[in-house]
C-alpha cells in the first residue's frame, strides 16, 4: 500500500499565518489579538500588512480574551492568538463566559500546543486543553494535523459564525496527502479516513496522525489491516467515525494530550456507552518532566513503534 | 430618547428609577431570590443611562451604531431587567418569570436570550475587558457609538479590571466610560475590610484615565458627567448607598442578596411609593 504522506516536514505556523493574511486582505472584519506574542504567533507579516488591525494587549490573557469578545460585539472577526497553555488555562473563565457561553464569534488560536515547549516544563505544556475545551459547550475545537488541514481550519473558522478553538503546533509534520479514497475535503466534526482497515482502528489527532499512519504501515507487513483516522475535530466528536471504528473490535487513540479528558477520554465515553470495545489510549498520564519533544514522545509511547505495540495489544484483547 | 439634561429629562429618569426599584423589589420578593442591595445602589445610574444618555433602538437591538452598556456586576439583574423592560425591549409580563426554570431572565444576564444584553456576565471582572474590546472595535472602524460599563466597587478587586484599565489607557479609548458603583460594601463586608480600594481615583488617574466623582443618586449630576466628553477613557466613581431607598436596607452588607420578609416588604413598598 502506498504511503500518502510526504517525506518533507512542514511547520504549520506558516500555513496559519499566510492563510490569515490572505483572508484579512479580502475581509476587513478580520483582526488579530495577541499577548506580546506577535513572534511566537508568526504574525509579523500580518502586523506589517495590517498594523491597525493587530491588537497587542501585552502580557494579559484575561483582557485578551475579553477584548476578543468585545471586538466580536463590534462586528469584527477576532483571531485571538497566544501560547495554548496560557490562552486556555490562564483565561479559562473568559473562554467559558465571554466566548463559549456568550456565543461570540471569536476564534481562539492556541500556538505551540501539546509539549512543543518540551524543555520549558509542565507550566508551558498545553496537554490539559482538550479536557478543558471539551467540557465547554458551543466551542468547536479543531486540531489540524498538517499544513493542508491547518489552512482549511483557518478558512473555515473565519467563515463560521461562532466560537472556535484552533489548536496549532510548531512541530514539523508531513503533508498527509488525500484521504484513502483519493479525495480531500475538510468537514468540521467529520474525521478523515486516511487508511482503511478492519482488524483495528487508530484514532489520532494533530501531530500524531502521521505516526499512526507509519504504525499502520508497519502492521500491514505483519498482515494486519488497520484503519487510521485524522480526528481533527475534538469537539464535537464524530460519533459515526468512532462507532464505526469500534466495529473493528479494537480501538487505539493517540494524542499529544492528557488521555483522561482528552480524545482517549472522549472515545472511552462514547464507546462504553454505545459499543464497548477493547481500547488502548496513548498520550500523557500527568505532568511531564522537562525534556525535548522526542524524549517526551518516546516516554509516552507516542512513536510509530509505540502506537503499533498498542494496536497489537488491542487486537490481542479482542481475540481474548 | 432625551439627550439633554433638561428638567424634563431628569424628571423622566427619576420616575423610571422609582418604578425600577418598586418592580425589582417585587421580583425579588416573589421569587425569593436576587441581589436587591446592589440593584438599588445602581438604579439611578442605570436609569440615567437608559433614559438620558444611551443611544439605542429597541426595535433593532443589534443596530451597529447603538451605544453599548455592559453590566459587569451581572448579579444586579433586578436593575438591568427592569431598565430593559422600561426601555421597551420586552413586555412587563416577562419580569414575572424572573429566575423561574427555563426563563429568559436568568439570575445573571444572557445575551442570547435577551435583547439589550451585550455580554453574559456574572463572574466578576469580565465586563470591563469586554467593553474595552467593544471600544477598540468602534475606534478601529471610526464608529460613533460610545461604550459604558458598570462595575461594582468590590468587583474592582478582580485583577482583570486592571489589565483592561491599562489597555484602555494605552490605546486612548476616549469612547469608553467606566462607572464604578462605589457603595463601599461587597457581599460580606466593607471593601475597606477586605482589600481596600482607596484611593481609587488616584489609581485610575495614575493609569492614565480621566477621573470624576459624582453622587450616584443624583440623576442631574450623573447625566452631566456621563455625557461629558474627554480625550481619554473616563472613569466615573459614583458614590452610592447599597440598598438605597429602603431605610432598613441602606448601607447594610446583609442586603447584598437578602430578601425581605412580609413585614419588611410592606415597609419597603411604602418607602418606595
Amino acid at each position: 500500500m502506498m504511503v500518502a504522506q510526504t517525506a518533507e516536514r512542514f511547520d504549520c505556523r506558516k500555513a496559519w499565518a499566510t492563510t490569515l493574511e490572505a483572508l484579512a486582505q479580502d475581509d476587513e472584519r478580520i483582526v488579530a489579538v495577541v499577548n506580546d506574542s506577535v513572534g511566537s504567533s508568526n504574525l509579523g507579516g500580518f502586523q506589517a500588512a495590517y498594523p491597525d488591525r493587530l491588537v497587542n494587549v501585552g502580557i494579559a490573557e484575561q483582557v485578551m480574551v475579553g477584548v476578543g469578545a468585545g471586538l466580536a460585539n463590534g462586528g469584527h472577526i477576532p483571531f485571538v492568538s497566544a501560547a495554548s497553555c496560557f490562552l486556555t488555562g490562564r483565561a479559562l473563565e473568559q473562554v467559558k463566559a465571554d466566548v463559549a457561553y456568550s456565543n461570540y464569534n471569536v476564534k481562539l488560536v492556541g500556538q505551540s500546543s501539546g509539549v512543543a515547549y518540551g524543555e520549558l516544563g509542565a507550566t508551558h505544556h498545553s496537554i490539559e486543553d482538550f479536557a478543558w475545551l471539551r467540557a465547554l459547550p458551543q466551542i468547536t475545537t479543531i486540531v489540524p494535523a498538517d499544513p493542508w488541514e491547518t489552512e482549511q481550519a483557518v478558512k473555515w473558522a473565519a467563515s463560521h459564525d461562532g466560537p472556535v478553538y484552533l489548536r496549532l503546533s510548531r512541530m514539523k509534520v508531513p503533508d498527509l496527502g488525500p484521504d484513502v479514497d483519493g479525495t480531500r475535503a475538510f468537514v468540521p466534526g467529520k474525521a478523515r479516513v486516511m487508511r482503511q482497515g478492519d482488524d483495528a482502528a487508530i484514532l489520532a489527532t494533530g501531530t500524531i496522525v502521521h505516526l499512526a499512519l507509519a504504525a499502520a504501515e508497519a502492521l500491514a507487513l505483519e498482515g494486519l489491516s488497520v484503519r487510521v483516522l485524522s480526528v481533527h475535530t475534538i469537539n464535537p466528536l464524530d460519533a459515526d467515525a468512532v462507532l464505526g471504528a469500534a466495529k473493528t473490535g479494537a480501538v487505539v487513540t493517540a494524542e499529544e494530550a492528557l488521555v483522561s479528558g482528552g480524545l482517549g477520554g472522549a472515545v472511552a465515553e462514547m464507546t462504553s456507552a454505545n459499543h464497548p470495545v477493547p481500547l488502548e489510549r496513548i498520550g500523557f498520564a500527568g505532568f511531564q518532566s522537562t525534556g525535548d519533544v522526542d524524549t517526551l514522545f518516546e516516554a509516552a509511547g507516542l512513536t510509530a513503534t509505540g502506537i503499533a505495540e498498542a494496536t497489537r495489544r488491542a487486537i490481542t484483547r479482542k481475540m481474548g | 430618547m432625551p439627550a439633554t439634561d433638561s428638567p424634563e429629562t431628569v424628571d423622566i429618569i427619576k420616575e423610571k428609577a422609582a418604578w425600577m426599584r418598586r418592580r425589582a423589589l417585587r421580583m425579588v420578593v416573589e421569587k425569593n431570590l436576587g441581589h436587591i442591595g446592589g440593584d438599588f445602589s445602581a438604579t439611578d445610574i442605570v436609569a440615567t443611562l437608559f433614559f438620558g444618555v444611551l443611544r439605542y433602538d429597541v426595535d433593532r437591538p443589534d443596530w451597529a451604531d447603538r451605544d453599548r452598556f455592559v453590566m459587569s456586576k451581572g448579579h444586579a439583574t433586578g436593575v438591568l431587567y427592569t431598565a430593559l423592560c422600561a426601555a421597551g425591549y420586552f413586555e412587563e409580563a416577562l419580569l414575572d418569570t424572573y429566575m423561574e426554570p427555563g426563563s429568559r431572565l436568568n439570575g445573571h444576564p444572557n445575551r442570547n436570550y435577551l435583547p439589550g444584553v451585550e455580554a453574559n456576565t456574572g463572574p466578576l471582572g469580565h465586563g470591563f475587558p469586554i467593553a474595552t474590546g467593544i471600544a477598540i472595535s468602534g475606534a478601529m472602524r471610526g464608529a460613533t457609538y460610545r461604550t459604558y460599563v458598570l462595575t461594582g466597587d468590590g468587583e474592582q478587586q478582580e485583577g482583570s479590571n486592571w489589565e483592561a484599565a491599562m489597555v484602555a489607557a494605552h490605546r486612548g479609548l476616549s469612547n469608553l466610560t467606566l462607572i464604578v458603583d462605589r457603595n463601599r460594601l461587597q457581599q460580606g463586608a466593607r471593601t475597606s475590610e477586605t482589600t481596600a480600594l482607596d484611593p481609587l481615583d488616584d489609581k485610575y488617574r495614575a493609569f492614565g484615565w480621566d477621573v470624576i466623582e459624582v453622587d450616584g443618586h443624583d440623576p442631574a449630576a450623573l447625566h452631566q458627567v456621563l455625557t461629558a466628553k474627554s480625550d481619554k477613557p473616563r472613569c466615573v466613581i459614583a458614590h452610592t448607598v447599597k440598598g438605597k431607598g429602603v431605610s432598613f436596607m441602606e448601607d447594610k452588607a446583609k442586603w447584598h442578596h437578602g430578601v425581605p420578609n412580609a413585614e419588611e416588604y410592606e415597609i419597603a413598598k411604602k418607602e418606595l411609593a
